[in-house]
Order: C-alpha cells, then sequence, then structure tokens
C-alpha cells in the first residue's frame, strides 16, 4: 500500500462533497477512480494530493500523515499530480519547463552559480522529453503546443520530481479520440514503472487498463475491486447504465 | 536578404549573451548623450533603483507599491551614519543596503503571503509606515527639512584622491557600483533561483506541485530586490549631499513602477530605459512647462496601452522575430 485514506469527509458548507471515504491505494499498481458526474472524483483527488485540507478524516501516504502538509511538501514526499487543466509553464521553452521541475528537487536558494551548470536536471529534463515524445518541441514556448502536447508536457513536468506516486486527474479531457489513444499508451508505460492514480469520468477508458477500480457516487465509495470485479457488480452497473444511456442520447 | 540585418542580429545576439559588459559599454559613453552629467547621474541612480524593483515584478510577477521604503531606508540608512556618526563612506553605503534588506524582510515577511492587490496595498501601507517613523524621527533623520550634511567630499582610493564633486568622477564612481550590482542581478537570473522565480511568476499553482516553496522563494527575491533598491537609495543620499523626505514617498513608489513599466518589465536593460526616457521628458518638457507631468503621464498612459511590453521590452521582442 503506497496511500490510505481514513475516513475523509469533505464539506463545502451544506454540501458534502464526500462523506467517510477510506480507501487503499495499492503500490506499483494502476489504479483508477471512476464516478459519474459530481461523485467526488475531483475533490477526493484534490484531498489526496494537498490541494485540499479535508473536513474530517486522515490521509496517510507511505504510513506518514499528510492530512495538512502543505503541497510542496508533498512534492518533495514524492507524490506529483497533472491537473483536469492544463497547468505548464506557458512563456517558459518546454525544456525549461521540464528542467525547472527538475531543479526543485535538487537546488532551493542557490543564487550565485549558474543553472546550466547544474547537469542533472537538464539530463533528466531531455530523457523525459524523450519518453513522452516531445524531444522535437523542447526549444518551442510550451503555450505554443497543442493541446495534446500540453498534456504531455504535464506529464513530463509531473514525473520531474521522481514521483513514487502520480495523480493524474482527468488526463484525457477534451482530447481528440487520437490524442487520447496515444495518450492512454504513456499512461500504461508510466505505470510500469510506478504507482499512477488515475481519475476518470469514462469508465471505458480505464477499464482495460488499471489493476484496481474505486467507484464513487454521490461522495461515497459504491464499490472497489479488480476491473472485472468492478464490471460484475450491480451497484456499479445500475449507476452507469443510466449514466451511459444518457451519454448515448446526447452523442446521437 | 541583405548583409545588414545578419550583421544587426549579430551584434544583437552579442549583446543579449554579454549582457553586463553590453551595458557597462553603454554606460562609458553614456553622458555624453545626455544634455549633462547630473542627469547621467540620476538615470543610473533611478534605474538602479527600477532594476531593484523589476527583480520582484518583472521577474517574480509580484507588484509591490511600496519599494520606495528600501529605496529611502538605503538613503537614510547610509546618509545618518555619514552626517550623525561620521562613518566613511563604504561602512555608510553597507549599513544602508543592510538596513533596506532588513526593512524588506519585515515588510515582505508581512506581505508575501498576500496576492494581487492585497499585496500591492499591504506593501503601499507598510511603507507609508516607514515614511511617518522617518518623518517623525527627527532629530537622528531631519525631519520633513531632510537630512542635511551627507557630505562626501573626496573618495580615497589608497593612493589617489578622488574629487567626487566633479560631476564627471561621481558619474564613474557611481557606474562602478551599477556595474557591480548589475552584475550580481545578471548572475541572480542566470541561476537555479532564478529559473525558480520564472516558474513562480509563469504559474505559481504548478511551481507549488512542483516541490518549489514558493513563499520563502518569494521572500528571498523581495529581500534581494530590497538589497538592489538600498545601493540605489545610499548612491542618492552620497550624489545629493543631503536626503529629502521624497525618498520615502508613495511618490516614489510610484515612480518605479511607471519607469519599470516604461521601459519593459522583466527585461534586463528595460528599468534603465525607463528611468531615462522618463527623466529626460521631464527635463526637456520643463523647460516649456511646469505641466510636464501632464506629458509624462500621456507617454505612459500610451505605452501601457499599445506597448504593454514597454520601450525596451517591445525593441528587443521586434527583433527576436525577425
Amino acid at each position: 500500500m503506497i496511500l490510505r485514506t481514513e475516513n475523509v469527509g469533505k464539506t463545502f458548507g451544506a454540501f458534502s462533497a464526500l462523506r467517510n471515504v477510506s480507501v487503499v491505494i495499492p503500490r506499483g499498481r494502476l489504479t483508477a477512480i471512476i464516478g459519474p458526474n459530481g461523485a467526488g472524483k475531483s475533490t477526493f483527488f484534490n484531498v489526496i494530493s494537498g490541494a485540499l485540507r479535508p473536513s474530517e478524516g486522515r490521509v496517510f501516504f507511505e504510513e506518514r500523515e499528510i492530512t495538512a502538509a502543505p503541497q510542496h511538501a508533498l512534492a518533495r514526499m514524492g507524490i506529483a499530480k497533472s491537473y483536469q487543466i492544463t497547468n505548464i509553464f506557458p512563456n517558459l521553452t518546454v525544456l525549461e519547463n521540464v528542467r525547472v521541475a527538475a531543479q526543485a528537487r535538487v537546488s532551493r536558494f542557490q543564487i550565485w552559480r549558474s543553472r546550466a551548470m547544474l547537469a542533472a536536471p537538464l539530463h533528466e529534463a531531455e530523457a523525459l522529453l524523450e519518453f513522452v515524445g516531445l524531444t522535437g518541441r523542447a526549444t518551442f514556448l510550451a503555450g505554443s503546443l497543442a493541446h495534446g502536447e500540453q498534456r504531455a508536457l504535464e506529464i513530463a513536468i509531473a514525473l520531474a520530481s521522481k514521483p513514487r506516486l502520480l495523480l493524474l486527474d482527468e488526463p484525457t479531457a477534451g482530447m481528440s479520440p487520437e490524442e487520447t489513444r496515444v495518450f492512454m499508451e504513456l499512461i500504461v508505460k508510466l505505470a510500469r514503472e510506478r504507482t499512477v492514480v488515475l481519475v476518470e469520468h469514462k469508465m471505458k477508458l480505464v477499464m482495460n487498463i488499471s489493476d484496481h477500480v474505486i467507484v464513487l457516487h454521490h461522495g461515497e465509495v459504491l464499490a472497489e475491486g479488480t476491473p472485472d470485479e468492478i464490471r460484475a457488480n450491480d451497484d456499479v452497473k445500475r449507476v452507469y447504465l443510466g449514466q451511459t444511456q444518457r451519454a448515448g442520447a446526447r452523442s446521437t | 536578404m541583405s548583409q545588414a540585418p545578419a550583421a544587426f542580429a549579430r551584434v544583437a545576439d552579442l549583446c543579449s549573451r554579454h549582457r553586463v559588459a553590453a551595458m557597462i559599454a553603454f554606460f562609458l559613453v553614456f553622458p555624453w548623450l545626455m544634455p549633462y552629467k547630473a542627469l547621467a547621474i540620476n538615470v543610473l541612480i533611478l534605474g538602479l533603483f527600477a532594476v531593484g524593483f523589476n527583480l520582484i515584478y518583472g521577474y517574480t510577477g509580484l507588484l509591490s507599491f511600496g519599494h520606495a521604503a528600501f529605496y529611502g531606508m538605503g538613503a537614510y540608512g547610509c546618509g545618518i551614519a555619514i552626517a550623525r556618526y561620521g562613518l566613511p563612506w563604504p561602512a555608510a553605503l553597507a549599513i544602508g543596503i543592510l538596513l533596506a534588506g532588513l526593512g524588506a524582510l519585515v515588510i515582505g515577511g508581512l506581505s508575501i503571503r498576500r496576492r494581487g492587490i492585497y499585496f500591492a496595498m499591504v506593501t503601499l501601507a507598510l511603507a507609508q509606515c516607514v515614511y511617518y517613523i522617518a518623518y517623525q524621527a527627527e532629530p537622528l533623520t531631519g525631519g520633513e527639512n531632510g537630512l542635511r550634511g551627507v557630505d562626501v567630499k573626496t573618495i580615497s582610493l589608497g593612493l589617489v584622491e578622488l574629487d567626487f564633486l566633479a560631476p564627471t568622477v561621481k558619474y564613474y564612481f557611481i557606474l562602478i557600483f551599477v556595474a557591480l550590482a548589475l552584475w550580481c542581478l545578471s548572475r541572480i537570473l542566470e541561476s537555479p533561483f532564478g529559473a525558480i522565480l520564472e516558474a513562480i511568476r509563469e504559474n505559481e499553482a504548478r511551481a507549488r506541485a512542483c516541490g518549489i516553496d514558493v513563499e520563502r522563494s518569494k521572500l528571498v527575491a523581495f529581500v534581494l530586490s530590497g538589497l538592489f533598491c538600498g545601493l540605489a537609495g545610499g548612491l542618492k543620499a552620497m550624489h545629493l549631499s543631503i536626503v529629502p523626505t521624497e525618498v520615502l514617498h508613495y511618490h516614489t513608489s510610484g515612480l518605479v513602477v511607471i519607469m519599470a513599466l516604461l521601459g519593459g518589465m522583466g527585461t534586463f536593460f528595460g528599468p534603465f530605459v525607463g528611468a531615462a526616457v522618463f527623466l529626460l521628458v521631464e527635463d526637456q518638457i520643463s523647460l516649456f512647462t511646469i505641466h510636464w507631468q501632464f506629458f509624462a503621464g500621456a507617454l505612459f498612459i500610451l505605452f501601457v496601452l499599445f506597448f504593454p511590453r514597454g520601450i525596451w521590452g517591445s525593441l528587443t521582442h521586434r527583433i527576436g522575430r525577425t
């Protein structure tokens, strides 16, 4: 186990977005958190990534409590994340986007030596761009990339902090089918070497690649298990059947 | 393609790679391009002040409206050490810089967690506190009459005695400090820490998620900015041989914002361009009318509306594209 939550709840005023969520994220696996709109997926993502403090309950990373830890400390402990909206440094070059993230791990207040002398972050950044397929774009301004490329860059930025746990919030949102296909391949490649948690709205997208699936509904855990167990679960079928019918009606 | 643009591009490239050397070379001839030397000295000093401000505004993305505090602390720190305690100028200048750095640590420590307009207002309010303290502490600061007697007549450099009252000597003496400051700033901007500041300016939330301690980094940048402004203030005190209370006034805080924006925020040379243009406008137009500020203001509005990169920023952007 790499991450564990204990009775986590989150309320916004009178609205409770999460209730009593206790889950265990297994180490070295790809875990998908799915659920219909408004199920509390993003709130849960923000709680485990430190962007939101839970109203109740506790969160543990590798058995250390991280409930109230500041975000930059979480990044240093080994949790990285990619957001639902593209989140990069638009006016820096693609290479510098990744380099500065890799540098954040090794250097804090070095104000006198040259950044070019820090060789390790530069090499890491180049290797990561190669990994996500952006080597040819290294000198471009990040803001000028296509949407799918920006998402790939974001993954490279997230990986630059050498995370043991990578959190992805609806990474394929807004992508074309082709971009989505390429991107899911990248995620599978990522998950071979580290623990990945993927928050996703589209159930179909993740069922074939995940090892472990958590289904949220109305802020509570509806089901948890292997993809096969989830497929066979009656509660999940009921919740998702209504959803797919409506989605099907909309897309025709 | 003709050869002239190519040669020009080569020179531009050379200048951008050796920006400190290029600036020093420019400033060596600069006094002869200005109507008179005192104006060139003011450009150096106010330009340096704007450079310090630019570190926090242009490179880190924090709009401070209280930077007069650090300029003024540098001026008063240096001035009081000379006029009240009779210390030699190097010690006095160091005291001015350190006082400004300390002031930046306190004001920055209290304001750095606020953002946008709130940050601007908190820095403005705290800088006004400094202004009133200096205004009231008459025995030490001279109050509203200003601090008199900051007399540095000669600069002794071991064997040679320099006549500090001669404008040309004074200009090159101050240029040494400006050049040193620019070299330091260039190194800071090129350092890993400089990369962190850019990242914070570009996307604070992302920087935080990368593991960057945003608050601490901002505070360090704020203090560094204060040190540069303190040096500018100390040089101002030595140059004028008095310290007027205006150095701490919020007009001065506004002035530095205008100069940095006019020249081009986040550019290396921009603050000096902004200072030079502003002072030239003041100098030339005030020959004809006392309402020169109207024209300076109109120029400022023109640039904010149509050339938001500022004079130098727009120029380098255009060269970079061709």
